[in-house]
């Protein structure tokens, strides 16, 4: 595609007025602040990407601008003048219009009606169903989506519904059309096809957000970028003039934490592993991978070696672990515990295998907010011995006692409510009821994200004195230092495929950041040899 | 292409269309149910003398234009993704009203109004409940239906015989032909129908409906009154209740607090085998009318065979609607 080139030149058009300012934006959920003082401003006939890791505020931002939340404090401008939206329909109203990363739209509803629901035609006060299908024909038609508009939505495949939600936001006659995540579920011909729409929108003068994890998407469509990180503001650039690595390094940003003490875990490791040499395989999987999810990989894990998965958002680090945890079923490959091949279904037979699996959504799959932290440790443990098995409450009181000591939780006493402790005092709750099952294997997923950094400096180290003591981590994090600071091998994933499997051998964050870029520059010649 | 292959390609085109219409969500259930009536009724025709007629189909009518009532209220509530317990109480109550309200000399005319301004205010209590409050349908529902089966025996605990004579006209058979008549109630129901099946096909209320049983959050996204439409839905109800309270004294001339017990059983029964999704989205009014219909017949065929007990008749009712939530089940699935 040499003509797609030219349209890319960013529009150099500061001199125009920006149609959304936002200035100074912080909200603040119960112990987060998910924003904290964030500017952002889109441009008419401009593509902004908004740039940012899982957690860095990105979707809040959106939703803030959407009226989906309100906001602590700060202003929104749209075209120049004050708003405040307190539902989406008055976003709407006012010419923002939102795709949404998971398709919003009702699928027992017809494709026409999708389209055009809360605006349809009417004529002698009912709906005109002619009409109506007549208009959703055009616009889909403007989309070269040539489908029946009479036909349930749920009949489409996803990407189809995404072009749909599309030509509901282009008959809105939005002003601002923000795209959260519109391509994860496309292939490259359905890519090329919505880049299209999205230029002849860009040309009509139309702002428009958007949002990927596909960095080659990102500098193929945008021409500004904004960058934020942990609910800040990172900064915001022209796309062409920010190189790529210097992209993925605002995004994951260098931490410098209070964990200098903690010196590297490899090279102590290494002297272990060097005096007996008999390293055992606990794990090894060989081309697991399920449809949709992730690609074919080869995994392996040693006994007492803690193995970094590093990538992008997106890139198959969760969908591997979650795999690997037995919360999903292999469509292929081969998983082997202790050289057993291993059918695993539910978590439940993991943890029979003593493997763990802690899952980065905290809220929504770990803590069991209205139980207590007693009960929160020993949930796992219970659950393993069978409910006819009722651990000994003296047993119960011992366990917890010994956990909130051991990992340093901090909670009034044993019966307090894990909702009212901390997000990191409530990743060790977490911890610790994986460690009561006594694991050989335990994979943390993001076990530092949206903790203060104390807590995460003291669940690290937790993390390395339990691999002293010979079980394998499986460790996923965002923050590339974390990983290298940890981890003895580090495997990187790209676009749900393993691009890298490094032994951390005085590997640096930049080494890292190189190969997750590199792999991102990979993937654009291919879908540029595609297209 | 040659001519022959026409025809040939235009009959693939209809069969495949058939089995889209039969396979789909939406329209599957309601054709199965239209076909099983067929079946019944020349089934029972074949059968049972003088079955297969006019006659059978009118005196259905009759009977059940209550439970057609109390049936399009239930189907707004369902596929909104809700549930109303509360229907068969409310019944009982607006009967109890009626009589009561006639007894201590009050006009029909008012009594006709309070009984129907009372109910779709327990229906808008219901709905503010649901909505502020965001308590379960059920449990919201489940709280009205003993409010109002209490309230009945507050007010009479015996039965009260309605000698009113406009109820009592109202009561009257309006001969069509030979063996051929209905009631006004029939009437009402019909008309009731009519309005419910425009709503729900032709207004933004409606299409809005069917939008919080397909996704709430969804529909709030999209820019639709979710919180309006939600809390009108059971607005709906609570007036068809009523309205289906005000037939059934038509129908009994009487009231009294036991009636209507298990009314919201019967009322949810009609609307899943007419092909509304029980989770919502799906469904059509006119197939809960012929879920009503098909109710009856079960009841009619089962008077018709004679030696049954009458509990045969939930048996079957309970068969069915096992038969059509699994079908609703497969139809669904198979999409996502």
């Amino acid at each position: 595609m040499p003509d797609s080139a030219n349209p890319l030149a960013p529009t150099e058009a500061v001199t125009t007025a920006p149609v959304v300012e936002m200035t100074d934006i912080s909200i603040t959920f119960p112990g987060v602040k998910a924003l904290d003082g964030v500017d952002f401003r889109m441009f008419p006939g401009e593509v902004h990407s908004l740039m940012g890791e899982n957690g860095a505020g990105k979707s809040t931002l959106i939703k803030a601008l959407t009226g989906v939340y309100s906001i602590d404090s700060g202003e929104i401008r749209l075209g120049g003048e004050s708003v405040v939206f307190i539902n989406p329909a008055q976003a709407q109203a006012a010419g923002i219009s939102t795709v949404y990363q998971e398709v919003n739209l009702l699928g027992n509803l017809t494709v026409a009606e999708n389209v055009m629901l809360g605006r349809e035609p009417r004529r002698l006060g009912g709906i005109d169903w002619r009409a109506m299908r007549r208009r959703a024909k055009d616009v889909l038609e403007g989309l070269h989506l040539h489908i029946d508009p009479n036909s349930l939505l749920n009949s489409h495949s996803l990407a189809v519904q995404q072009l749909v939600a599309i030509a509901r936001a282009i008959d809105i006659q939005a002003k601002v059309l923000i795209l959260d995540e519109p391509t994860s579920s496309l292939d490259t011909e359905e890519v090329a096809e919505l880049f299209r729409v999205i230029r002849s929108l860009k040309e009509r003068g139309v702002a428009i957000l958007f949002v990927s994890h596909f960095l080659d998407q990102v500098y193929e469509i945008s021409d500004r970028l904004t960058v934020l990180r942990n609910g800040q503001l990172v900064g915001e650039y022209l796309t062409p003039e920010l190189l790529r690595i210097d992209l993925v390094q605002a995004m994951i940003g260098k931490e410098l934490t209070a964990l200098e003490d903690l010196g590297s875990r490899v090279h102590a490791t290494e002297k272990d592993e060097e005096a007996d040499a008999k390293t055992v395989t606990f794990l090894s999987a060989k081309g697991v991978t399920r449809k949709g999810s992730i690609a074919p990989i080869d995994i392996q894990v040693d006994a007492g070696e803690v193995v970094g998965l590093a990538g992008l958002l997106g890139s198959g680090r969760t969908e591997l672990a979650r795999l690997i945890g037995g919360v999903d079923r292999l469509d292929g490959g081969q998983l082997k515990v202790n050289g057993k091949v291993l059918k695993l279904r539910t978590p439940r037979q993991a943890i029979k295998h003593q493997i763990a699996y802690s899952s980065e959504n905290r809220r929504a799959e770990g803590i069991v907010d209205d139980l207590s932290v007693r009960d929160n440790i020993i949930l796992a443990l219970q659950a393993d011995r069978g409910w006819f098995r009722p651990i000994p409450r003296k047993r119960q009181d011992e366990l917890a006692a010994s956990y909130i000591e051991a990992l340093n939780i901090k909670t009034p006493n044993a019966d307090a409510l894990v909702r009212n402790l901390s997000g990191g005092n409530q990743q060790k709750v977490l911890l610790a009821r994986w460690l009561a099952v006594a694991p050989r294997l335990l994979i943390l997923d993001e076990p530092t994200r949206g903790i203060d950094v104390g807590a995460k400096a003291e669940i690290q180290k937790l993390v390395y004195s339990l691999a002293e003591n010979g079980l394998s981590v499986l460790f996923i994090s965002a923050e590339l230092e974390e990983v290298l600071r940890l981890s003895n091998r580090i495997v990187v994933l790209r676009d749900r495929r393993k691009v890298a499997d490094l032994v951390n051998d005085g590997l640096s964050v930049d080494d890292l950041l190189a190969v997750i870029a590199e792999g991102a520059a990979d993937s654009e010649i291919k879908t540029g040899a595609a297209s | 292409m040659t001519t022959i292959d026409a025809p040939q390609s235009r009959f693939a085109a209809v069969v495949s269309r058939t089995t889209d219409a039969f396979t789909s969500p939406k329209s599957g259930p309601v054709l199965v149910t239209g076909l099983l009536f067929i079946v019944m009724f020349v089934a029972g025709g074949v059968r049972y003398n003088g079955f297969f007629s006019a006659t059978t189909i009118l005196n259905l009518l009759v009977s059940y234009s209550y439970l057609l009532v109390l049936a399009i209220g239930m189907s707004f509530v369902i596929i909104s993704g809700g549930i109303d317990l509360s229907v068969g109480a409310v019944l009982a109550l607006s009967t109890i009203i009626a009589a009561r309200g006639l007894q201590v000399g009050l006009p029909p005319v008012v009594v006709i109004v309070l009984i129907l301004v009372s109910t779709s205010t327990l229906g808008l209590l219901v709905g503010l409940m649901i909505n502020v409050f965001q308590i379960q349908p059920f449990i919201a529902t489940l709280a009205a239906m003993f409010l109002a089966r209490g309230l009945c025996y507050i007010i009479a605990k015996e039965s009260i015989a309605i000698t009113d004579p406009f109820f009592t006209s109202m009561a009257q058979p309006i001969i069509l032909g030979p063996r051929l008549s209905i009631t006004a109630s029939v009437i009402i129901a019909l008309v009731a129908l009519v309005i419910a099946v425009w709503v729900l096909q032709y207004t933004r209320f409606g299409r809005t409906t069917y939008a919080i049983g397909g996704g709430e959050q969804s529909g709030t996204l999209m820019g639709l009154p979710i919180a309006r439409t939600k809390v009108l839905v059971y607005v709906i109800s609570g007036f068809c209740s009523g309205l289906a309270g005000l037939l059934y004294s038509f129908y009994t001339l009487s009231g009294y607090a036991l009636t209507g017990v298990g009314g919201e059983l019967d009322a949810i029964s009609a609307v899943v085998i007419g092909g509304t999704l029980l989770t919502g989205g799906y469904g059509f009014v006119l197939g809960s009318a012929l879920g009503v219909l098909v109710l009856g017949l079960i009841q009619t065929m089962i008077t018709f065979e004679g030696t049954l007990s009458s509990w045969w008749t939930k048996i079957f009712i309970g068969a069915l609607l096992l038969v059509f939530i699994v079908l609703q089940k497969v139809l669904t699935s198979r999409r996502a």
